[in-house]
């Protein structure tokens, strides 16, 4: 329901602002499967769904081993002229260190590998102890907060689309052969979105507040 | 939320006098610094908000331009180097009858990003000034420059992934040029600009 006027407005902690434009409600519980949404701006505002916890952890753990395979099988094999030349995903993260375009090597390394491994690990950090029915892990908020602001930045599903491209053209001059790394790498993607959609951000915030002895 | 009737006039946590979390949408009473519920800093409007807006939309065009004029790629065939810049890969992948991969690129490098440039000078002019379309609609527009933006970086993806693809000596090799640095950075600063942007910013001006 939304407040009306401030002369009849509870107390702030019965209140809640819609994050994206500022709209204040008063709090009311969401039952676990349904979806409540802000009436001006339609932004989600809180999604609980039974078993979520579980769900990212599980899927959470699947994208960090998928994430080492990727690094460590080969990712795309090239055969021109009778020579062939491996490359691995460290090889297409180091390509950028010569000369002038190093510093874009770090920028790369963090976009497709460090960033998404940060964004996984903290997320089964803060939601580990949780799912098994414990209070949150310590500062547990300071690593969800480091871990939804660093979202943007994790372009995993990017990257996936920049191999589709580079296969196409090279495909006039040579043969090129994919990896089990590169389908190590597309699963993980697939995994990422699913637990992405899992989340939504009110309702873990509220959960970690409850699960918080005070 | 959703089960509310009619559609009452929508009161906003600064018009009640209290200030919202753009993190957790916790309430709280004005002079918190954080929030109690999830740490983040509480500010009933971004008042620094534009001006970090302009200064890094004004950086990412200022990178943009060496991006189209320097090479992206440098092919090297038989000891002969060539240079082609963004626009030269795409009118390259067109000539190899691959348009739907140049229309990729063309959208990812091009389109993308001038008008990810025209809709943040946009809404941050619309903040200050009456423009014609609803809050609703720049709302759906700045939803949809954070989740496209992103998308930009493709192209560089692809200068690293035939950087480290090809190196076969003499016979072929492919180096990235300068041109893949300044356009990483432009789309960077451009994520950051639309980042800093406070979208409660949008309805206020309806509101009044
Ligand atoms: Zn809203
Ligand atoms: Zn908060």
């Amino acid at each position: 329901m939304t407040a009306e006027s401030p002369a009849e407005l509870p107390a702030p902690e019965a209140l809640m602002a819609c994050p994206s434009c500022d709209a204040l409600y008063v709090e009311r519980p969401v039952a676990p499967g349904e979806t409540a949404r802000c009436l001006r701006c339609h932004e989600v505002l809180e999604a609980p769904r039974q078993t979520a916890m579980t769900r990212i952890i599980m899927l959470a753990v699947s994208a960090m081993i998928l994430m080492i395979a990727a690094i460590f099988f080969p990712f795309l094999e090239l055969e021109a002229a009778g020579r062939m030349h491996r490359s691995s995903l460290l090889d297409t993260v180091l390509a950028f260190s010569s000369g002038l375009t190093a510093p874009l090597t770090i920028a790369m390394a963090s976009l497709i590998v460090v960033v998404p491994m940060i964004r996984i690990g903290a997320l089964i950090y803060v939601m580990a102890p949780m799912a098994f029915g414990h209070a949150p892990a310590r500062h547990a908020e300071v690593v969800f907060r480091v871990a939804e602001s660093l979202r943007p930045w994790a372009m995993a599903e990017i990257f996936v689309v920049g191999v589709a491209v580079a296969l196409v053209k090279v495909a006039g001059m040579a043969h090129i052969f994919i990896g089990p790394a590169f389908w190590a790498f597309v699963a993980l993607v697939i995994v990422t979105v699913l637990k992405d959609n899992f989340m939504s951000r009110v309702t873990l915030w509220k959960t970690l507040e409850h699960r918080r002895p005070s | 939320m959703e089960d509310a009737g009619a559609p009452a006039p929508i009161l906003t946590a600064k018009a009640a006098g209290l200030v919202g979390c753009t993190q957790c949408g916790r309430v709280h009473r004005p002079g918190v610094a954080r929030c109690t519920r999830c740490g983040a800093r509480l500010q009933s409007r971004d008042v620094t908000s534009l001006q970090r807006v302009w200064a890094w939309l004004f950086a990412g065009l200022v990178v943009y331009i060496p991006a189209n004029i320097y090479p992206m790629l440098l092919t090297t065939i038989l000891g002969k180097t060539s240079e082609s810049t963004i626009f030269g890969g795409v009118v390259e992948l067109m000539h190899h009858g691959s348009y739907g991969v140049a229309a990729i690129v063309f959208g990812a490098s091009i389109v993308i990003p001038i008008s990810k440039f025209i809709a943040i000078a946009y809404l941050a002019l619309s903040v200050q000034h009456q423009v014609a379309m609803s809050a609703h609609r720049r709302h759906q527009l700045y939803e949809a420059v954070e989740f496209i933006g992103r998308w930009s970086m493709i192209d560089v993806f692809v200068v690293a992934i035939l950087s480290s693809l090809v190196q076969l000596d003499f016979a072929a090799s492919i180096n990235p040029g300068i041109a893949a640095v300044s356009f990483a950075l432009s789309v960077a600063f451009t994520m950051i600009s639309a980042q800093s942007f406070d979208s409660r910013l949008i309805w206020d001006v309806d509101g009044e």
